[in-house]
């Protein structure tokens, strides 16, 4: 009964809340009226039951709440001050026929003119419903930190008049980039192995490509997502980082790379040959044992082109060093500039340790060492060097 | 929604200066279509920022110092007032402002009513 309340929430919260912000004009009164509707619907359904339509109960319940607080929002105030919401709460709300919102909402979350920190927390606070301490815990920062975060965010998309809409069409790709970098940011946040980011970021991923069925970079994305996280179980090992090579793939979660293929033939057949769907198509190749890695060099390549990313030629490098040996790998290394990315050092000092250049592994996987924060990463490189001095 | 426009020249007027006259035109038949576009208030134009006084009040204590607040490649070039539905509309026309492609900026302002 829980898994299946929490489950209705879960689907719920963000439909919502964005036809609420939709509705009221206004992301405080809407974000209050549906969390006083959804306290309300756990005490009420887990004694009598799920009603019939938990979609239209929530709507109707958090619209009388939202009426309720502004009429003794305009009883508290001297001042006779029209709340933008006001007219519109009088006007009956049809409970049956929601338009679903959503991508409204994202595209405001998500809007330029509010740094990505807080587009971030915005995204996963209201289209993903977690809680403002779920997100500090997530980000590592303090609560009353991103409590004050979202506070200025919402408070800034009303002060600016950021639009709730989705963009005309001369400004959607431009915003769409902008919303799938920050579902991807999730989930790389989650990457490192905090797995409720990893699945929020492919559940918003999953929403959006239901929303945009025929962009295939969205399908990209989710593909991308999909075929990353197949392989979760066997890169850690008792918290510990396994890389691709020692990883077991009876580990592999088959089905989901299954489901990512099959996400990743319908961008391609959608005309997709965008960043996203090539990653994908690597991580695809990455999911075969063995893998085919002068394909994967040759996709990367192409990304290459059209990112122009020093970090992508990065991984050039090592799909060229597991194809044609490690000199060749080390050779386009060198000639990157990313002298503060700690993969570039990482990645320098696993191919000088297979070439037996141990004092400039050592040199390398210390400075990677010096790069990269405490945790599974961190060991990783710490088990190395030991490695190296005996 | 209200915004105001605060337009930054930065390094743009001595660029401008070095364009070619038809270039040189363009730029002011673009301020000209900004003047013009509909929900646009001009602002009175403004003098260069080293022309400017600051005033600064300390303990009841008028300060004046001349120049303007902050450095004068960052300082207000000039302003309009901008009725739009919302802040994309705003983006739109703060993007046609010849300052901000010469390496200025503008900056927009919800206006507010304080009093």
């Amino acid at each position: 009964m829980v898994g299946r309340l929490d489950q209705v929430f879960r689907e719920e919260w963000g439909r919502v809340l964005a036809t609420l912000i939709g509705f009221l004009g206004d992301f405080d009164l809407a974000e209050e009226a549906a969390q006083e509707a959804f306290a309300i619907a756990a005490d009420r359904w887990s004694r009598d039951g799920i009603p019939g339509n938990p979609r239209a109960w929530l709507m109707t319940t958090a619209r009388n709440h939202a009426t309720d607080l502004i009429r003794r929002e305009r009883v508290r105030t001297a001042k006779f001050r029209l709340l933008a919401a006001d007219d519109r709460a009088e006007v009956p709300m049809n409970t049956t026929l929601f338009p679903d919102e959503r991508l409204e909402l994202i595209f405001t979350c998500c809007h330029p003119a509010l740094a990505v920190e807080a587009q971030v927390a915005l995204t996963l606070r209201t289209l993903g419903g977690l809680t403002t301490d779920e997100i500090a815990r997530a980000f590592l920062v303090p609560e009353p930190t991103m409590a004050q975060r979202l506070v200025r965010a919402k408070r800034k998309i009303k002060a600016a008049g950021i639009p709730f809409r989705v963009p005309p069409a001369h400004l959607l790709p431009e915003r769409l980039d902008a919303v799938l970098a920050v579902v991807y940011l999730i989930y790389n946040e989650g990457y490192g192995g905090r797995d409720e980011l990893a699945a929020e970021a492919i559940w918003l991923g999953r929403a959006l490509a239901e929303l945009l069925p025929d962009d295939p970079e969205v399908r990209g994305l989710l593909a991308l997502m999909l075929l990353l996280d197949s392989r979760r179980e066997a890169r850690f090992s008792d918290g510990e980082l396994v890389l691709l090579g020692d990883q077991d793939p009876s580990l592999w979660d088959t089905e989901q790379i299954a489901h990512g293929r099959a996400e990743l033939d319908r961008a391609l057949a959608q005309g997709g040959r965008g960043p996203y769907v090539l990653q994908a198509a690597i991580a695809s190749l990455h999911a075969e044992a063995p893998c085919d890695w002068a394909q994967i060099a040759a996709l990367y390549g192409r990304l290459g082109h059209l990112t122009g990313s020093p970090v992508v030629e990065l991984n050039r490098a090592i799909a060229v060093a597991e194809a044609e040996g490690p000199e060749a790998g080390l050779r386009i290394v060198d000639q990157l500039g990313l002298d503060d990315f700690r993969y570039l050092h990482s990645t320098r000092a696993e191919l000088l340790r297979r070439l037996g250049r141990i004092d400039e592994a050592r040199d390398a996987y210390r400075r990677a060492r010096q790069l990269t924060d405490d945790g599974p990463e961190r060991r990783f490189l710490e088990r190395r060097l030991t490695e190296l001095a005996t | 929604m209200m915004y105001v426009m605060l337009i930054y020249q930065g390094p743009a007027l001595e660029r401008q200066a070095a364009l070619p006259e038809e270039q040189q035109k363009q730029v002011y038949a673009d301020y000209q279509g900004i003047n013009q576009t509909p929900g646009v208030t001009p602002g009175v134009p403004m003098g260069l920022p080293e022309n400017a006084t600051t005033v600064r009040v300390e303990g009841g204590k008028t300060l004046t110092t001349d120049g303007p607040f902050i450095g004068m490649k960052e300082a207000v070039g000039g302003w309009f007032i901008l009725e739009a539905d919302d802040l994309d509309a705003a983006i739109e026309v703060a993007a046609r402002v010849p300052a901000a492609r010469y390496g200025g900026a503008v900056e927009i302002r919800p206006s507010e009513v304080y009093w």
